[in-house]
Parts: C-alpha cells; structure tokens; sequence
C-alpha cells in the first residue's frame, strides 16, 4: 500500500507565500521560542532539521531557573544536528542547534558569540524570548529567522517585533492548533508576523531556511 | 515598550561615545562589557532617566551633578543571593576549605561582591569551619552604593526564607537566624562576621592586583565582559592567587574561551570551582 507509506505527502508542504518570501533570502540564523508546549511543539520540529543544515539554530523554552535544563542533552538524542547547551562567549557555529540553559537569560552578540546575563526575569521568564530574539535581530538583522511557537503568556512579541524591524523574517505557529495560544496570537497583534502556519507547515520550511 | 526611535546604527554609535564619555570623565571603564546586556541597560536608563536619545542621556551624565551616580545604578545591576547556588557554597566547604585549614592564615577576595550577600555568606562558612578569625576577607566592587549597602548588612526580611533554605542545602551548620537581628523589615547581620573584610572600590578594568590571595570568588560578573576583559580579569586572579590558589566563578561561567583555560585545574566542575595550575 504504497499511498499510505507516504507521509510527507500528508504533510502540508511549503505554500506559494512562503516560498516567494524565501525567494533569494539568505538566512544565516533562526531562532525558535516557546513556553508552555515547547518541548512537544520542538520534538516535531528539531528532528525534522537535516544533517547537512548550514544555518545556526537556537532554541529557547521557559524552564525552571532553579533546575539544571536537560533539554539539549535530550533533543541531541533525536536530532540530526548536534545539539548543545549555549555557552558565555561561546561562538555561534553553522550547522549545530544550541540551546538556552535555565536561571540566565541568553544574548547573541554582534561579534556571533553567546552571551549570559542576570538581568531581572522579563515577564517572569529567565531566559527571556525577548531578550534572546532582540539580541539576535540586532546582531543578524536580515539574516536571521524568527519562530514563536506555542505558549501561555506574551514574552516572544516585543522580539518578534524587532526581528521583524530589523528585517528577519517571522514565523508563528498558528494560534489555532497551538497547545496554548496567548504567545502565538500576541505576536500574531502585535507583529504581524510573515507566516503564521501549523507546525506541520513549520516543518517542512524550517530545513529551506538557510543561505541558497 | 523601550524607547526605541533611532535607527540601531545611530544608537550604537551614540553607545559608544557615551561609554567612551564616561570613561574619559569618570573613570569607569564599560568599553568591554558585551554590547546586549549593556544596551538593555542603557534602554531602562533611558526610560527611567526620562531621556529620548543616548545622546540627551550623555548630556545628563556630563553636565549634571548626579547624572552620573544614577547611570552607574543601571549600569551595574545588583543581582544576588545569600548563598546563591548551594551546591557552591557546599563544594567550597567539602572541597576547598580542607585546604584552607592548612594556612596559618588566609586572604579571600570577593571581586564584584555588590550589595555583599555573598560576603555574609562566605563570613558565615569561615566561622562555621573556624576559619573567620585567621581570615582577612576583600571584598571590592566599583559601585559605592552597593559597596555601601554591603557595610551596612541589612537585607529584607522577605529575603530570609530563601537565603534560610539556601543555607541548609549548602550545609550550614546552625539556624540561619543566629546570624541576624530582625528589626522592622531588615535583617542585620551580625557585625562580628564582618570584622575582618575591607571593603574597598577596586574596577577589575582598570586597577591592579592589591594583595596575594588563597581564594577568590568572583561570581556572575566575567559574563557581562567580553573576551578580552574576561582575559584581563583572570590574569589578575592568576596574579593574585598564591601557589595552587582557588578561584571560584557563576554556575554557568567558564573559562574555557580565554587564554587561562590552561592556568587554572578545574576542582568541582559543575561548581566552576578551579585550582592555579601548578605550572
């Protein structure tokens, strides 16, 4: 039964839309944000990141700042990529997803090194979305990718506004199948994002995010 | 939402001439602290200064009395913890103070210590091991305000449930409230643990070695310089550290990225705790 075999068929692929959006954009950077939901919305996406990705990728999810977080070590079991926890002043390397640890928010230098920092939580979060997706828009500009996915409160819009400023472009999943919706449908108001997709859909664009 | 009106490249530059301002004026050399932690600063300065541009924000450090005194409180954001990260202070106590107890007598130096938790926090430890006496304890930072705060010992007593709890997990010896004196909403601290600490205004960016040492802890302040201050700060610890010192960083500081990640032996690894290489 060949027809049933097929599952990327069943997957919605990359839309017109997405495609004239990524016509001739070179991406050299995406960054991924989530709260509550992120680990299962991450486990559909990170895996699906081929071994030969050329692009950086960071990931940030809202996890307890007094609990060491696992999360690198337990999505480089599942990914193509290595994946490691980003470290202070540790320089940012095409082809590895790196992940922001717990208690510090994370920051992306101009000079693609990782910064850590103490500031206060930023709506309760540290690490914060917005610190992250801000310090990456002033560092990549229009070379980075912005993706805002699942989650209960609002971190993740003021950074997705400000990739969207610099010229990056923004990706959020659709509010619609989102296990928790405020995150997403803020960034939706706020920012109008480029593409607001199902994770499915989200999956099938996120390998073509890199430089042709 | 931060005042953001200008083009970013014009913020960065107008950045640049206000830390060189500063530097130029002052004294106070933020020219190699990482660029995003210090332009959110200079963002909440700018709102909480009621300035538009980094430039009308330079106007005010310049020309105005306190300007000054003001930004270095956003500059240098005092986030701490009585003995933040237990599994440090535990690592010190297992670790690092068998050691200790063979010196006849001991200098410590916390580099950055703020408002002094951590202070109070190494005090408390020395005099649990008997050690306090024989110990001579630097504490320096380069904000007199904190500095201040540090002499005076008090902190809110909102605050001692979780410096209670981090004491017991870090292996405190007694009931944390031996330590203090609760009056209205302040918790002083016991003087006597301070009887021994200088502390003193010193700028790891700029100033020297002062003192040969057998233990420093400098924790959460290396991840707001960039790599070349990093380098400055722990030649200056490698300096100051006596023959097989100890050094002691924040839980997710390393040293792996600097030109001393041969100098030093890594004691407690996930409690960043570090020996001078014998070498």
């Amino acid at each position: 039964m060949k027809a049933a075999k097929a599952p990327v068929k069943a997957v919605p692929g990359v839309g017109e839309e997405a495609r004239a959006l990524l016509d001739g954009r070179r991406i050299e950077l995406v960054v991924i944000g989530g709260s509550a939901g992120g680990v299962d919305a991450l486990v559909g996406l990170v895996p699906a990141i081929p071994a030969a990705f050329r692009s950086s990728v960071v990931c940030i999810l809202h996890v307890p700042a007094d609990r060491d977080s696992r999360l690198a070590e337990l999505f480089d079991m599942r990914a193509a990529l290595p994946v490691r926890e980003a470290r202070d002043k540790e320089s940012i390397e095409p082809g590895i997803v790196y992940f922001a640890g717990s208690g510090y928010h994370l920051s992306v230098e101009r000079d693609r090194t990782f910064s850590l920092s103490c500031e206060p939580p930023v709506q309760f979060a540290r690490p914060a979305i917005d610190i992250l997706m801000e310090s990456c828009a002033d560092a990549y500009g229009p070379l980075l990718a912005g993706i805002l996915l699942t989650g209960a409160n609002y971190d993740g819009a003021d950074g997705m506004c400000r990739i969207r400023e610099r010229g990056g472009l923004t990706i959020v999943q659709d509010p619609e199948e989102a296990q928790a919706s405020a995150m997403p449908g803020e960034a939706i108001r706020r920012c109008a994002p480029h593409l607001v997709l199902p994770l499915s859909g989200i999956r099938a664009l996120l390998p073509l995010l890199e430089t042709p | 939402m931060l005042p953001l009106n200008e083009p970013p490249d014009a913020f960065d530059i107008e950045l640049k001439m206000l830390v060189e301002a500063v530097y130029l004026k002052y004294n106070y050399d933020f020219r190699d602290y990482t660029g995003a932690s210090q332009k959110r600063r200079i963002l909440v300065a700018m709102r909480e200064m009621d300035c538009e541009t980094v430039s009308s924000l330079q106007a005010r450090v310049m020309h105005e009395p306190d300007g000054f005194a003001q930004l270095l409180q956003y500059l240098t954001i005092p986030v701490t913890e009585m003995f933040r990260d237990p599994e440090y202070w535990q690592a010190i106590r297992e670790q690092v103070v068998p050691f200790l107890k063979t010196y006849p007598s001991l200098k410590m130096w916390i580099a950055g210590c703020s408002t002094g938790e951590e202070v109070y926090s190494l005090a408390i430890l020395l005099q649990e091991e008997g050690l306090l006496e024989r110990a001579i304890i630097y504490a320096t930072d380069i904000n007199p305000e904190s500095l201040e705060a540090a002499r005076r010992g008090v902190y809110g007593l909102d605050r001692m449930r979780l410096y209670t709890e981090n004491y017991q997990k870090s292996g405190g010896k007694r009931a944390f409230s031996d330590y203090y004196t609760a009056a209205y909403d302040g918790a002083l601290f016991d003087r006597a643990l301070v009887e021994n600490v200088t502390f003193a205004d010193h700028s790891l960016a700029t100033d020297s070695v002062f003192s040969e040492t057998h233990f420093v802890s400098c924790r959460n302040v290396l991840i707001y310089f960039n790599r070349k201050l990093q380098d400055r700060v722990l030649g200056l610890f490698h300096e100051s550290l006596c023959y097989r010192g100890f050094l002691g960083l924040g839980s997710k500081e390393s040293i792996d990225f600097s030109s001393f990640a041969n100098r030093f032996d890594s004691l407690a690894r996930r409690e960043r705790l570090f020996r001078k290489s014998a070498a």
